[in-house]
């Protein structure tokens, strides 16, 4: 049986699909990682999808899933590298993955976590010893 | 203007794992013919759509690839045969947003979207035939 590898990186969770899903593997992903999260304790979740060629409304919803999963669980989910093929065909598919945070490549996918993370920590390291 | 098939498949979807290789030929032959990446993509991610109401709603039945020529226009027309228990009320099944299973009601409408001309054909209790043509450069 075939299984997207979840790394684990610090605090974060990192996937990167390298194959064309199909819906079984697509659903065990979304469960895999809902229960990293939950295994873990981690705080974001990195979708790496600058391989996927296709993303159809299941597939979409899967994403939707996946962010909205793991914000119950405190987790932020980034996903990054849709092609531009990919993002225009979801537009018009009528699908605008409402809810789930994008970035452009891996790199700011980081930085968008790290600060939506320290967003909601509430702890700033800057404010940490000002008295 | 009349139109030619200048090239045909078929292949039969019956299981989840079809999708793949279907959408691998599909993607064949939009290559075959020059279509560029964007078209190429909503062809295949409406053809990935049709396919899953097959599946879900008729168990699977079969896909007829064909590249059709009209004028200087070339195309893929990809025709989606199955005999499912039918559509009661086409026009209600492409309405945005309407779905008798648990999904998010995009399929149909998202399809005809995606693709340059659309037909869908459904007689309750024998099947469904949905038929989509992608113009090169439509």
């Amino acid at each position: 049986m075939e299984k997207i590898p979840i790394l684990r990186m610090g605090p974060f969770l990192l996937v990167t699909i390298q194959v064309d899903l199909y819906d079984r593997l697509a659903e065990n992903l979304e469960s895999d990682l809902v229960q990293m999260v939950s295994k873990t304790g981690a705080q974001g979740v990195l979708i790496d999808i600058s391989a996927v060629s296709i993303i159809d409304s299941f597939m979409g919803r899967i994403i939707g899933n996946i962010a909205s999963m793991s914000k119950i669980m405190d987790a932020e989910t980034v996903v990054v590298g849709m092609q531009p093929a990919v993002a225009i065909t979801l537009i018009e598919l009528g699908l605008p993955l409402k809810g789930v945070h994008c970035a452009l490549n891996v790199e700011r996918g980081m930085e968008l976590l790290r600060s939506r993370i320290a967003l909601t920590d509430g702890t700033p390291d800057d404010d940490a010893d000002t008295e | 203007m009349t139109m030619l098939t200048l090239n045909k498949d078929t292949m039969a979807v019956v299981k989840e794992q079809d999708v793949v290789p279907l959408r691998n030929r599909v993607k064949e032959y939009a290559t075959k013919i020059g279509m560029g990446l964007v078209n190429q993509t909503k062809l295949i991610t409406a053809a990935s759509e049709l396919v899953r109401n097959m599946l879900k709603y008729a168990k699977g039945g079969k896909v007829f690839i064909e590249v059709v020529s009209k004028g200087r226009e070339n195309g893929i027309r990809l025709v989606f045969e199955d005999k499912g228990p039918g559509i009661s009320d086409v026009a209600l099944a492409m309405k945005d947003g309407y779905s008798t299973g648990k999904s998010l009601g995009l399929g149909l409408p998202g399809a005809r979207r995606l693709v340059s001309e659309f037909d869908i054909q459904s007689t309750p209790g024998k099947g469904t035939t949905v038929t989509v043509i992608k113009w090169k450069n439509g």
